[in-house]
């Protein structure tokens, strides 16, 4: 009988270390040389770029890029609801608690489309909160970064400029920041280079113009519940505004 | 206890015999017939096949919303439902199976069976047992009509703030939910301190502590987690009422309050709620094995410690449920340790039960199938369990399609399969006719496979990444063909649900007559009638043996000396069970009702206006006033 506490005492005490090794790798805090926030909203993510040079940071949203072999800290806050921050190939998850900024790390070996998605329900469409994470080669990293430090790309067309105007016209810029206009607001994703991200919506639908145009005329359709109000446009401003939207790489 | 009548001259049971007993007896215990009857009785075993009945229609409410869920899931984009119904659907499902089944009917069949086990004539203080079935049926009411008004939760069966706070759920939906806890905490605290003190105090003479059956040292236990457990989330519920409805900010982060604390209160409870939910699985396997094993339980000791140890460690677990939150790290691995421990008592349970069947000659009848299926099931739960504490597993696990799979090989394996055993075993007890064999060994099949079919795929779907509630899915993900493999096994399963409401009605009916004791088992309900008489047995057995019907095959001794008269039972003292009072038994009223009604009420009103408390506590005093009006009644004797 003694023997036999003894042995399962060893087992646990043996699978519980060895447990808590793993647990030390995956959530260690030594700085990394790639450090991002993310920040949870109902039902997208926030996503900003720290860097040590303010005016080198940038905002972007449900798409995040990092150098492949490089440790990357996630620091996650959330501003709303409990969210998690989950993307199974690359790591486990991580809550985002209002009140309680945590943070994960992890390191993409080889360069890939990895695919995430909000793992708290977290309320009506936490189905589809999803984000993208791209980890690519040095090189072409940081080729995107300066890409997303950048103010958003001159319209090229006059469709565009008839977009881009009534785009800040519109109630749109009461939500959307589009760096370089006067459209600078904080409630929605930051929409300065939208037209480079794969998706929209948080992962709701591959991004093109036709599928710009089809979410502003109904986002309720395509996301029950979504916190973007359906914005009365005519189909001049529709036209003009996807177009715009589109161009924004 | 004295022979004989005694200086106050009332009848005793010593005088009487056979049937004039019998008659004397059902005449004082009975319940009137007629609607003021079934409103004021305060016979257990109506009360407990209430609750029985009660508590299956929810599993079968619950079964369905999940039914629903499943139709969803079957296929990628489907648009049978949307995401606001489907939140609403699996907050039902979970709230409905957890605390409308899960909790009540581990306490439903302890009410029913525990006062005849331990050989005594009504559950102790049978008003509060009436009063907290009423109190019981107006929670589930109340939550179930609310979702046919769309008032339905949509947070999830544990609510996290702060999407079920003020600012995130606007409307009432997440106040039913809170308000619904209350009612079933009240309701299951009730009962868990009816429980311990029938156990306590009403034995029969010579049921000494170690020829307690299993069964009901299993729900003696039980009743302690719930007093234990219970409360911590009745606080969660009730400061999460408050910040709510009065604006109070215990959990709002923004002001100071803080959103964790809400989880630590709902796991303390959330995590003994499991073996809230699972003991009384264990008390039904233990009931049933020794019968049909033909032979006495294997280790008596050892499944009574290993209850007992399951008890405590069942309230150092609940940070397992909490590990993506960002706790310390050397906490968690703490819960870690702690989780993978409570495998120990499990195990040597299941080893137990194993070594008396081996031991035995196991008589397959559709129970022990059940129970078979229960082995297996639940050790494959227990195998994802252990894999879900440890702190990396379970980074990626969490919250994903793995955990529902295992939950619900420890829910339904654990207590849902022992519980359709249970009641294939008890049912002629309770209605003095068999189910059908033949129709019940179909059921059993076909419950065990859907069962499997349903859930085994949902860990691979789970370790492909498909998270827990979501309401739909993209083709692209791959999940397509294992979803709709789990709907296939849930819809056979369904199927087997109904195969069983079916056999119910049928053997109702027309089943075989049972007679007193159709297994030949050892414990004492099955000394007497089937369905037993309202005061349980002529007279009260004197206990010699663990199994005392098949120690003393030539009918059982008893004691006498308890009045004919009036409702009297006999207490006894608290280790030996040696007889040490007669006392009084309450008989039907009408008061519990009213203040159950008074209580609804009030919380019911509380969702619109805190001053509901202020204006409900006038019924509800009035209520309690006339519940315990003192009337002239003989005094307690030695
Ligand atoms: C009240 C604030 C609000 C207004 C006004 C608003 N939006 Fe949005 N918008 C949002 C929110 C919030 C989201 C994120 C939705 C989600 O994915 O859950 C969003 C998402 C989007 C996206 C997808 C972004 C991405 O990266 O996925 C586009 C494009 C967009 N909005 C365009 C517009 C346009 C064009 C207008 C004006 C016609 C507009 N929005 C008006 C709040 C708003
Ligand atoms: C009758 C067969 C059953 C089926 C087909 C079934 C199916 C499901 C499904 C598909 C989910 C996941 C919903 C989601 O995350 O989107 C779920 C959740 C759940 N089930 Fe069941 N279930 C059944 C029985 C039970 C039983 C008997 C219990 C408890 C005793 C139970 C307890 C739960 C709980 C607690 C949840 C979590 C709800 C939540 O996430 O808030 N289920 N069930
Ligand atoms: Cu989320
Ligand atoms: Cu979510």
């Amino acid at each position: 009988m003694a023997g036999l506490t003894v042995a399962t005492g060893v087992v646990v005490l043996v699978l519980t270390g060895l447990s808590y090794a793993g647990q030390r790798r995956l959530l260690g805090e030594e700085a990394a040389p790639v450090t991002i926030r993310v920040i949870g909203h109902q039902w997208w993510w926030e996503v900003q770029y720290e860097d040590p040079q303010p005016s080198r940071g940038f905002t972007t949203a449900n798409e995040i890029h990092v150098p492949v072999g490089v440790p990357v800290q996630v620091k996650l806050e959330s501003t709303d609801v409990i969210h998690s921050f989950w993307v199974p190939s690359l790591m486990g998850k991580q809550d985002l608690i209002p009140g309680r900024p945590s943070a994960i790390r992890f390191t993409a070996e080889r360069p890939g489309v990895y695919r995430g998605q909000c793992a708290e329900f977290c309320g009506m469409q936490h189905a589809k909160m999803g984000l993208l994470v791209i980890a690519e080669e040095q090189a072409d990293f940081a080729r995107w970064r300066d890409g997303q430090v950048a103010p958003r790309p001159e319209p090229a067309s006059d469709e565009a400029r008839a977009g881009e105007a009534a785009f800040v016209a519109a109630p749109c810029s009461m939500c959307h920041q589009v760096r370089g206009t006067a459209a600078a607001g904080r409630n929605g994703p930051e929409l300065t280079h939208v037209g480079s991200r794969r998706t929209l919506a948080a992962g709701t639908l591959p991004t093109s113009r036709g599928n710009l145009a089809a979410w502003i005329v109904d986002p309720h359709g395509i996301k029950p519940g979504v916190n973007m109000p359906l914005v009365k446009l005519d189909s001049d401003q529709l036209n003009s505004i996807s177009a715009y939207l589109a161009g924004l790489k | 206890m004295s022979d004989g009548a005694s200086a106050t001259g009332d009848l005793r049971d010593t005088s009487l015999d056979g049937p004039t007993l019998n008659v004397r007896l059902s005449r004082v215990w009975g319940t009137p017939r007629g609607l003021l009857g079934a409103l004021t009785t305060v016979d257990h075993k109506i009360i407990g096949r209430r609750y029985i009945v009660t508590a299956f229609l929810f599993l079968f409410l619950g079964g369905i919303t999940a039914l629903v869920m499943r139709l969803q899931l079957a296929q990628p984009e489907s648009g049978l439902v949307g995401p606001d119904t489907y939140n609403q659907l699996f907050t039902m499902h979970g709230s409905t199976m957890m605390f409308l089944f899960g909790v009540p009917i581990g306490e439903a069949m302890a009410v029913y069976l525990v006062p005849l086990m331990v050989g005594t004539r009504n559950i102790a203080f049978p008003r509060l047992n009436a009063f907290s079935y009423w109190v019981y049926l107006s929670g589930g009411l109340f939550l179930w009509i609310s979702f046919l008004l769309n008032i339905g939760p949509d947070v999830g069966w544990f609510a996290y703030v702060p999407l079920s706070g003020p600012e995130y759920s606007p409307g009432k939906r997440a106040d039913v939910w809170a308000q619904m806890i209350t009612f079933t905490e009240l309701s299951g605290l009730a009962v868990a301190i009816e429980i311990i003190v029938t156990v306590l105090k009403q034995r029969a003479p010579g049921m000494t502590l170690d020829r307690v059956p299993l069964f009901v040292w299993a729900l003696f236990v039980n009743s302690f987690i719930i007093i234990f457990a219970l409360p911590a989330v009745m606080i969660a519920s009730t400061f999460l009422i408050l910040d709510r409805l009065v604006g109070t900010h215990l959990f709002n982060p923004a002001e100071g309050g803080d959103a964790l604390l809400y989880q630590h209160l709902f796991w303390f409870f959330g995590h003994p709620e499991v073996y809230i939910i699972f003991l009384p699985g264990t008390a039904f396997v233990s009931a049933i094995i020794p019968t049909f094993a033909r032979r006495e339980i294997f280790g008596y000791l050892a499944l009574v410690l290993s209850l007992i140890a399951t008890g405590f460690l069942s309230f150092g677990l609940w940070v397992h449920h909490m590990f993506v939150t960002g706790l310390p790290q050397l906490g968690a691995a703490f819960f870690t340790a702690s989780s993978m421990l409570i495998a120990i008592p499990n195990g040597l349970q299941i080893f137990c039960w194993i070594a008396t069947l081996w031991d035995g000659r196991p008589v397959w009848r559709t129970p022990l199938l059940f129970v078979a299926g229960f082995f297996f099931i639940f050790v494959a739960g227990g195998l994802s369990g252990i894999m879900l504490a440890s702190v990396p597993i379970d980074t990626q696990v969490h919250d994903t399609y793995f955990v529902v799979a295992h939950f619900h090989y420890v829910l339904i394996g654990g207590n849902v399969f022992p519980l359709l055993g249970a009641i294939y075993y008890w049912f002629p007890k309770f209605t003095g006719r068999l189910l059908s064999e033949r129709l019940g060994r179909w059921n059993f099949w076909l419950a065990f496979i859907g069962f499997n079919v349903a859930f085994f795929p949902m860990h691979i779907s789970g370790l492909m990444g498909m998270p827990r509630r979501v309401y739909t899915y993209g083709p692209e993900m791959g999940w397509g063909d294992l979803q709709l493999l789990s709907t296939a096994g849930a819809l056979l399963l369904f199927a087997s649900f109904v195969l069983f409401v079916w056999n119910v009605a049928a053997s109702l009916r027309r089943g075989d007559v049972a007679g007193p004791n159709p297994w030949n088992a050892g414990t004492l309900e099955w000394a007497t009638a089937s369905p037993p008489p309202p005061h349980n047995f002529n007279r009260i057995p004197l206990v010699t043996h663990r199994e005392p019907l098949w120690a003393e095959r030539g009918g059982l001794p008893v004691v006498t000396g308890l009045s004919v008269s009036h409702r009297e039972l006999m207490v006894s003292s608290v280790a030996e069970a040696e007889p040490q009072l007669r006392e009084t038994s309450p008989a039907p009223s009408i008061w519990p009702l009213v203040a159950a009604i008074a209580v609804g009420a009030t919380f019911i009103g509380s969702i619109f206006t805190p001053y509901a408390v202020l204006w409900g506590a006038l019924p509800v005093a009035a209520a309690l006033t006339g519940w315990f009006w003192p009337k002239a009644m003989p005094e307690d004797e030695e």
